[in-house]
């Protein structure tokens, strides 16, 4: 994966950095297995592998699909991403070790969720539509936003011609 | 010596927290490729890098070693933590939406000034408040 995001740093060409960004939701759709996300990973698989992509290729085929050669050197942005991540990293070593049991998430509610109160067998699904309701209000309300924007976008286009890439 | 106690204390810790560093990793590239490519899809692919290392951030520590995902079931006794798995969802989702937006703003971009590029944009910019 980490392959996978180098190469897409270095590459010029977008169409194969649109391809790889495809592969590495893929890779992070396999890690999210191992890591007992099940859900996430069809999810990630099927949105970030499968529409992102054809979201990005639409885009493609309505621009140039060569990047120009960067104007200036880039040890500024360099210089900031490093700095950022020293910092994480030193904060990451306070939070608690992998898969421990004792910490902080495993104890609020997290075990009341798994005792299984609305009869449904995937938590995950019980959680998402009995406790967490407004959470998929909120997400209807941004995915009709975003909708409405391209759609206002796509009107404006439409006296100049041309097609618009497919909306979720 | 002491260099050598400090290595041997600190290899463990970063083991420990091997998946935090994975995370700072790919936000860290995601944040460098928005902030270093002046190519506005390339942005865009850098910001969902970015994105999918937020996903990993939140899985990650509901993850406990010997347990499953939280499909209750009589032969199982362990769980992964199922709320970030419900947060992330929503977030994924919401991700898709924003990128469709920032891509149909792109190519308004380019049907304005006929490129995507950052520079060339403000370039065209500044032409254009010289002639006024």
């Amino acid at each position: 994966m980490a392959i996978a995001v180098v190469a897409m740093i270095r590459l010029r060409n977008l169409f194969a950095v649109v391809v790889l960004s495809g592969i590495y939701s893929f890779l992070m759709a396999t890690l999210l297995v191992a890591l007992d996300a099940v859900d996430v990973a069809m999810t990630e698989a099927a949105v970030g592998a499968g529409v992102s992509t054809v979201l990005l290729l639409g885009a493609l085929h309505l621009c140039r699909s060569e990047e120009a050669k960067p104007a200036h050197r880039p040890w500024l942005p360099l210089a900031v991403s490093a700095s950022t991540a020293g910092l994480l990293i030193y904060g990451a070593l306070g939070l608690p070790d992998f898969s421990d049991p004792e910490a902080p998430i495993h104890q609020h509610v997290a075990p009341r969720y798994l005792q299984n109160e609305v009869d449904v067998p995937n938590v995950v699904t019980a959680v998402l539509a009995s406790f967490r309701g407004y959470d998929t209000l909120g997400e209807t309300t941004v995915v009709f936003t975003a909708g409405a924007g391209i759609v206002a976008l796509l009107r404006r286009r439409r006296k100049g011609g041309g097609q618009e890439p497919p909306k979720p | 010596m002491s260099a050598a106690v400090a290595s041997s204390s600190l290899l463990p810790e970063l083991i420990q927290h091997f998946s935090h560093i994975i995370t700072v990793f790919l936000m860290v590239s995601g944040l460098y490729i928005v902030i270093a490519r002046g190519n506005l899809i390339k942005k865009l692919v850098g910001l969902s890098v970015f994105q999918t290392s937020v996903y990993l951030l939140y899985i990650a520590p509901g993850k406990i070693i010997g347990g499953t995902a939280p499909i209750l079931a009589s032969q199982y006794g362990v769980y992964s933590n199922p709320l970030p798995h419900v947060l992330i969802l929503t977030a994924i989702v919401v991700g898709v939406a924003t990128l469709a937006l920032g891509l149909t703003l792109a190519v308004r971009l380019r049907e304005a000034y006929g490129t995507i590029e950052e520079d060339e944009i403000l370039a065209l910019d500044q032409q254009a408040e010289l002639e006024e």
